[in-house]
């Protein structure tokens, strides 16, 4: 071990010469774990600081001020206030013209096109929910903010070029930085300067965008929100948990504390285990063959999906329960069968209560994971484009994850940015629910 | 002296039959005759005939491993627990056999409560570690006959008057020797005939001991009590009959007094002279 092993003598001056190695091989130890810990935390704050900054603008959108007149002749014209005659009525002209209104001078059809495209093509949608709202609007002159169009909103928040200054704008500046030949171009010369004009006029501002929490998914990215996927990932949650738990602790049940222990039992055991490293999209396309084929339940609802969603989390809610039972002490069974409690007595009055908050964290943990899969639910159909908040999980809905897969195929600059919030949303989400399980085991930890 | 430890390989001699006197003239509280003991292919005990006689204390003694604890708890069919475990021969309370099919194994265990070598209370209360056993069975009718029962359940184990005034504090926050004895009233709430205590005190400090063994002394009024003990000079202290194990055999079993100052068998001299164990 050491080159002058043959001068030691002593039993005492060996352990030393050993004891050095030993705080050696302490010391090394402990440098790896710090390291194994650096780069995890490194790319964790690489992770949050590349998606918080290309999302944290997603919360902002610059909006257009607007006095829309409502002419009841174009809306209602026999004032019934019928919400199906409210709904498909024509605003778009009353949008378009307090958009004229703004821009006097533009009178040729190349200059007032300019003029429409600059505020958001679903401004009219705007319009018509506040209507269907309050129907005694109809025949009033309201005053409005409705979106500024995705790509001047981009370049009003620098996301792309052209790089203008919205303060220098707002003051009279028209100096506009291109950096993109004309040809690469998201907006024209012309678009700039009609930007430009609307903004000095003082009605564009910049405001908290209530529309990516309140809206459904959208065509147009600045009316596109998320509340419609986390609508649908609560109603896709909600199944799962209410089929997954009571399931997963009956069988983790059964299995620890009655099922006799012979080869079928240790089949099923290995194949709980197996189900749980079962790629997900499997999954996926069980619950398309068996719910949608063959029961023939809808598509793309929360019901189907929170379904396919258990028998994914199962095996995960079934292993942890039964490692939780397993750890409950002997000294509590005997103790309750020592005075006379029946096996269920025992079980239900000691053993499922000391084990309840590990059968807790693992159902969380389930939910955790059901929460973010993406790959099943797109085999059951909800990957569709759904616009309509779902009101039960019958509806047709999407997903939070889902969400962000559609949105990031998107070729527009405004849904990269609201992938970036909508996994915000989604991690803000995940860290409450972690927290609950914290939380929940606090609670319901008793020590014995 | 080496040559006689505890060797599973080291063939001793066994006496014919169990040395001493193993049976009572009277009735036996509890009676094992033949009875066997398998954890799968393994005998843990080997034909074990002996009474148990009521209203007095009984102690197992033996060395590690040879069997007293799993033949206690065969008289209570704690074992039924341990899947591998089989129990053959016959084991009867009061005459009737406690292995035959129509037993029903809660109200064996009602009839033999237990007490355990680590102490064991709920995660709950000390009112409701008592309460639990009166309550499952449908002892009480209404809550002043409960509050009877753990009263006086806790009297008998001399526990109430340490731990009247905080009866809803968990049980799990008594010392060693008070969670014992909350052990003890918690088994006699039910009002068992017979209490099997499994080595009771190997996990308390000397007074704890003496107090846990001064109350089985005064439980013997009442019930039967069998105790498995590593303890020589408790099993002396606290028991009328004594029986002594080696290796899943009885050697030899008879009042305490004639098996520590004259044993018949060798090898039951051998244990309590301290030659081996």
């Amino acid at each position: 071990m050491t080159t002058n092993a043959g001068s030691v003598t002593t039993p005492k001056e060996k352990m030393r010469a050993t004891l050095k190695h030993r705080y050696a091989a302490e010391k090394r130890f402990q440098a790896y774990g710090i390291a194994a810990i650096l780069i995890a935390l490194a790319m964790l704050v690489t992770l949050f600081v590349t998606i918080i900054g290309n999302g944290f603008t997603a919360f902002q959108q610059y909006t257009v001020h607007l006095d829309v007149t409502l002419y009841p002749q174009d809306i209602d014209p026999d004032g019934t206030g019928d919400p199906e005659v409210l709904s498909k009525a024509n605003y778009q002209s009353a949008v378009n013209d307090a958009m004229y209104a703004l821009f006097p001078e533009a009178t040729d059809r190349q200059a007032r096109r300019a003029v429409r495209e600059l505020i958001s093509p679903g401004a009219n949608y705007v319009i018509r929910d506040m209507v269907m709202d309050d129907p005694s609007l109809v025949g009033q002159r309201i005053s409005v903010r409705v979106p500024l169009a995705s790509e001047y909103d981009q370049v009003l928040k620098g996301n792309v070029d052209p790089v203008v200054d919205f303060t220098a704008f707002k003051e009279g500046s028209t100096s506009v930085d291109w950096s993109l030949s004309p040809e690469e171009r998201l907006i024209s010369e012309k678009q700039a300067d009609y930007l430009q004009q609307l903004i000095r006029q003082g009605e564009v501002e910049a405001s908290f965008n209530r529309w990516f929490f309140t809206n459904g998914d959208s065509r147009q990215p600045e009316l596109a929100g998320i509340w419609g996927a986390a609508v649908g990932s609560m109603f896709t949650l909600m199944v799962t948990l209410a089929l997954s738990f009571p399931i997963g602790v009956s069988a983790a049940v059964y299995l620890e504390e009655f099922a006799p222990k012979n080869r079928l039992t240790d089949i099923i055991e290995v194949n709980i285990n197996n189900l749980a490293a079962v790629p997900s999209i499997v999954f996926g396309l069980l619950g398309l063959a068996v719910f949608l084929q063959f029961f023939g339940m809808p598509r793309s609802a929360p019901l189907v999906g929170g379904l396919v969603l258990t028998l994914m989390t199962l095996p995960t809610i079934i292993i942890a329960s039964r490692a939780a039972l397993k750890s409950v002490p002997p000294s509590i069974r005997e103790a309750a069968l020592g005075v006379g409690a029946s096996k269920l007595q025992c079980i239900f009055h000691h053993v499922l209560p000391l084990a309840m908050p590990g059968m807790l964290t693992g159902t969380i943990i389930g939910m955790a994971q059901a929460l973010g899969e993406t790959a099943p639910l797109l085999m059951i159909g909800m990957v569709a484009f759904v616009v309509d908040i779902p009101g039960s999980p019958l509806d047709p809905a999407t997903v939070m994850p889902v969400q962000i897969y559609l949105w990031s195929d998107s070729p527009e600059r405004a849904f990269t940015e609201r992938t970036s919030a909508a996994i915000m949303c989604l991690l803000g989400f995940l860290i409450l629910m972690n927290a609950a399980a914290v939380l929940l085991r606090k609670r319901f930890e008793r020590r014995w | 002296m080496t040559h006689l430890r505890n060797d599973p390989e080291q063939q001793h001699e066994y006496p014919e039959t169990t040395a001493g006197k193993p049976t009572v003239d009277g009735d036996a509280k509890v009676a094992a005759r033949g009875a066997n003991v398998f954890y799968g292919a393994k005998q843990a005990i080997k034909e074990v005939s002996l009474d148990i006689a009521p209203n007095e204390v009984t102690s197992f003694i033996g060395p590690s491993g040879c069997g007293k604890s799993t033949f206690l708890r065969a008289l209570n069919r704690m074992n039924d627990i341990i899947d591998i475990c089989r129990v053959t021969g016959d084991i009867r309370l009061d005459g009737e056999d406690i292995y035959d099919r129509k037993v029903d194994v809660v109200q064996l265990r009602a009839r033999v409560g237990m007490v355990f070598q680590k102490p064991n209370p709920f995660p709950k209360s000390i009112f409701e570690n008592v309460a639990y056993g009166p309550r499952i069975h449908g002892l009480v009718a209404h809550k002043d006959e409960l509050d009877e029962i753990v009263h006086t359940s806790l009297e008998r184990a001399g526990l109430l008057g340490e731990v009247k005034d905080r009866l809803e504090t968990p049980g799990t926050g008594l010392s060693g020797g008070q969670q014992q004895r909350l052990c003890i009233a918690r088994a006699i709430a039910v009002s068992p005939e017979v209490i099997l205590m499994d080595e009771p005190c190997s996990a308390l400090d000397p007074i704890a001991t003496a107090k846990i063994e001064e109350l089985i002394d005064e439980l013997r009024g009442n019930y039967t009590i069998v105790i498995v003990t590593h303890s020589m000079q408790q099993a002396a202290r606290v028991s009328q009959r004594t029986a002594f194990f080696h290796l899943g055999n009885l050697v030899e079993m008879g009042d305490t007094e004639t098996i520590f100052t004259n044993p018949e068998h060798k090898l039951t001299q051998g244990y309590i002279t301290g030659r081996f164990g």
